[in-house]
């Protein structure tokens, strides 16, 4: 039951990294990619339908988190208190930006809408990578499971940790570059002409940086945590992630280049996924690890009682099949290439 | 009391009173809405169809401003709650959960169809996406509501080895009869705020001369919706609320009506709480009438707040009075206004009446502060537990978070919120200003755009 609740856990992660991604990631090249008025409404228009629905994700998986794992919780939320709450904000300016450009589509205000919209994406993307960053080196949990850390530190990577050193803010830089890959990617779905050979060339050319910096943070990890290797030595089917993750990046590169648009983007969407796979395959059974190994939360010690979990199950199934279902319809609906002047009420 | 306690209560009593502004009036549109495309579709009525469309622009706006101030309620529980959180998770982290689950996913899934997709779906298509809307909007509250209720009352729980609780209940958690009377209470209130403010809208375009046709349905959705409203919110469901109280927390009753002795009780209409003298000063009272309304009895006995232990009592008294009052009163004025208006409508005189038009539309800010008032007196009267009877509220905060750093985001609150504030009101006024008719335009051709679809598809 644990492990499958991990699983679960790992998987709306997954969607919610994948989903709020693309539109974290058109917001942080909002400004570089949309040169024109028009321009900027066809991106901001392709994720307006969507973005709320994507952000529910995070919501969920919060809600799931919060009855499997109330420990983890408890210790995660309250010790991230400050940059946790620099990440609501910045998801309440990001909102802002969105929703009210397309209320507001003159002069100025809308510049100033695109601005906060994509300067908060942007740092959303580096707060997301460096949150995964600090998970990933271990947390300096005490006795009683909880910590708090310090924003500042003198960037090296020791025994009093805080928020931002060099590795997290490697991990920030990692995932700013594959979320805006990401978003450039569904920008080229959602749009023809300039906009979406700009956004062609911006994925093209932000891949191999990618690649580059993935190859980095993977030496980068294995230095500060070399035992993060355990569960792939005792299970070494997991070293196919590695390889997926690289396979999925020189496909993201390729489809590009062949003009596969949906398969350029779907592979990005893979390559998310199996970063955030090989992280959990390496964590597991810890779930927040600390700087004193006996401290760390694993699944045995935060999981509540088994008939919350048993109950939880079923509802879960259903919930997410019909969500699944919402989705699906969704995105059918919404299909195809974002186009001005035959949708009304949204952006004019 | 403890002071760091007091700025994680401060920062969540802020953000969540702020928070509900937005909620209570998309829960009370929702109904409203498609109500008007009920009408729009069953008398095949353009004007209808374009009043649905107005106000689902002004729900879209309030929707958003209620989920950018939502997602911190449930990260709070993590970040300034963590000890309540690491204790209650196993119980309370289902509900909140299923939210997620079931109510946010198909809310903000159709929100999108319903206010982008009108063109794009035939008639019957995009009534089922506002349905699905307003299913979504109440389903989320009805989740919200069962959280709280298990904080006021808690059920289907048992304790573990670590002293936490966990879930022995499903249907026990959801069923909590506390929650079924506060839901059916909050959601009366919620449609009083849609309808006054419906009402509002359409009385100032009837004063001012604009859109008068609109303005006219307007009002008559919002009057007639707001006496039903209006009395649902008193009896049964204010009634059920009271009893409850009475019942599982009879020291938060006798504080909200400060009634210090063990006795028959009067009802106190006005009056200002006196906890040195355990009296009230200045008081207009009806006699017994509290007996009555606890017992059905006017010559019982009510428990007074003296027969409790001061260490049980709500730790801020006056206010817990005052929100109770100030709920009560304000519920009473509703009640009047939406009669003598409805009385009016009725006789066809209520569109020319000028000063009831004036009294309907600046009554509509009178909703937000009753239905805030109504969750202070809720959440103060549960004081000085954070889970009423099993845990208090000085047990449940972060001890990791030092009260500088609650400070710090609080007033990082205070700020962003102000701005919000602003916006909101700027935006929505700008829809009033542009009017329901601006939007017409929009749509005739996406009403013919819509034919389309419907005849391409049969």
């Amino acid at each position: 039951m644990g492990f499958l609740w991990f699983a679960i856990i790992s998987v709306m992660l997954a969607g919610y990294v994948i989903l709020d991604g693309f539109d974290i990631g058109a917001g942080a090249l909002h400004l570089f990619l949309g040169r024109t008025d028009d321009e900027r409404r066809k991106i901001m228009r392709s994720i307006g339908p969507v973005w709320d629905g994507n952000e529910v994700w995070l919501l969920a998986t919060g809600g799931v988190l919060y009855f499997v794992f109330p420990q983890l919780y408890a210790s995660s939320f309250s010790g991230f208190y400050l940059p946790l709450m620099m990440v609501l904000w910045l998801l309440m300016l990001r909102a802002i930006g969105l929703e009210f450009r397309t209320h507001i589509n003159d002069g100025i205000w809308a510049s100033f809408f695109d601005g906060i919209f994509s300067f908060g994406s942007l740092l959303l993307a580096i707060f997301y990578g460096a949150a995964l960053g600090n998970v990933v080196r271990g947390l300096p949990l005490g006795p009683d499971h909880y910590f708090f850390l310090p924003l500042w530190t003198n960037w090296s990577v020791g025994a009093h940790p805080g928020v931002l050193d060099w590795y997290t803010v490697l991990s920030g830089v990692v995932a700013l570059v594959a979320l805006c890959v990401h978003g450039a990617n569904y920008i080229v779905v959602k749009t023809d002409g300039e906009l979406n050979e700009r956004a062609r060339k911006t994925s093209l050319v932000l891949t191999p940086i990618l690649l580059l910096l993935t190859l980095v943070s993977l030496f980068a990890t294995l230095s500060i945590h070399p035992s993060l290797l355990a569960n792939y030595n005792a299970l070494p089917i997991g070293y196919l992630i590695p390889v997926l993750v690289f396979a999925s990046l020189v496909g993201i590169f390729f489809f590009q280049k062949s003009r596969h648009e949906v398969a350029a983007f779907v592979s990005g969407a893979l390559y998310l996924a199996f970063m955030l796979v090989g992280a959990v395959y390496s964590l597991y059974p810890v779930i927040l690890p600390a700087i004193d190994p006996q401290y760390s939360l694993t699944i045995q010690n935060s999981i509540t009682a088994s008939y919350a979990l048993q109950i939880g199950l079923r509802w879960w199934i259903v919930g997410m099949v019909i969500a699944l279902g919402y989705f699906v319809f969704l995105y059918r609906m919404f299909r195809g290439k974002v186009n001005l002047e035959s949708n009304s009420g949204y952006g004019d | 009391m403890d002071s760091a306690v007091l700025i994680h209560r401060l920062h969540f009593a802020f953000t969540i009173t702020f928070h509900y502004l937005f909620p209570q009036l998309t829960m009370g549109l929702a109904p409203l809405i498609v109500a008007l495309k009920t009408i729009g579709l069953w008398k095949n009525d353009q004007r209808y169809d374009q009043a649905a469309r107005f106000w689902a622009k002004i729900f879209g706006i309030s929707f958003v401003f209620g989920v950018v101030t939502g997602i911190p309620m449930e990260f709070q529980f993590g970040t300034n709650w963590s000890h309540f959180s690491k204790y209650a998770g196993g119980v309370i982290g289902q509900t909140l959960a299923m939210e997620g689950t079931f109510a946010f996913f198909l809310e903000s899934a159709f929100l999108g169809l319903f206010l982008f997709g009108e063109k794009r779906l035939s008639k019957i298509a995009h009534w089922w996406t506002g349905m699905a809307v307003f299913l979504g909007s109440w389903l989320s509250g009805y989740f919200i509501i069962a959280t709280d209720a298990w904080m006021q009352h808690p059920v289907a729980y048992r304790s573990t080895a670590d002293g936490s609780v966990t879930l022995s209940s499903f249907w026990g958690l959801l069923l909590n009869p506390w929650a079924i009377w506060q839901y059916a209470h909050n959601m009366a209130g919620a449609s009083v705020t849609g309808a006054f403010v419906m009402a509002a809208v359409g009385a100032y375009y009837l004063l001012s001369e604009k859109y008068v046709e609109q303005g006219k349905i307007f009002i008559k959705v919002g009057v007639i919706s707001g006496i039903i409203s209006s009395l649902l919110v008193i009896g049964p469901t204010g009634d059920g609320q009271g009893r409850n109280l009475a019942h599982y927390q009879p020291a938060a009753l006798a504080a909200m009506e400060a009634h210090f002795d063990t006795r028959t009780a009067d009802l106190v209409i006005l009056g200002q709480p006196n906890v040195e003298d355990k009296t009230i000063d200045n008081p207009l009272v009806v006699p017994r009438a509290l007996s009555f309304l606890v017992n059905r009895d006017w010559k019982s006995t009510v428990r007074g707040l003296s027969s409790f232990p001061e260490s049980e009592w709500p730790t801020n008294i006056p206010l817990l009075y005052y929100a109770y009052h100030i709920m009560v009163g304000l519920g009473t004025i509703f009640m009047a206004v939406m009669l003598i208006t409805g009385i009016q409508l009725w006789r066809k005189k209520l569109y020319d009446s000028k000063w009831l038009l004036w009294i309907l539309m600046l009554s509509f800010p009178l909703p937000y502060v009753a239905n805030t008032a109504g969750w202070m007196t809720a959440e103060i009267g549960r004081q000085p537990y954070v889970v009423y009877g099993l845990m208090r509220t000085i047990d449940g905060f972060s001890k990791s978070v030092s009260s500088a750093n609650v400070w710090f985001t609080l007033l990082g609150f205070l700020g962003m919120y102000t701005l919000l504030a602003i916006l909101f009101l700027f935006l929505v006024q700008r829809e009033i200003a542009h009017g329901p008719e601006h939007i017409e335009s929009v749509v005739s051709a996406s009403i013919k755009g819509g034919k389309i679809t419907a005849a391409r598809r049969s």
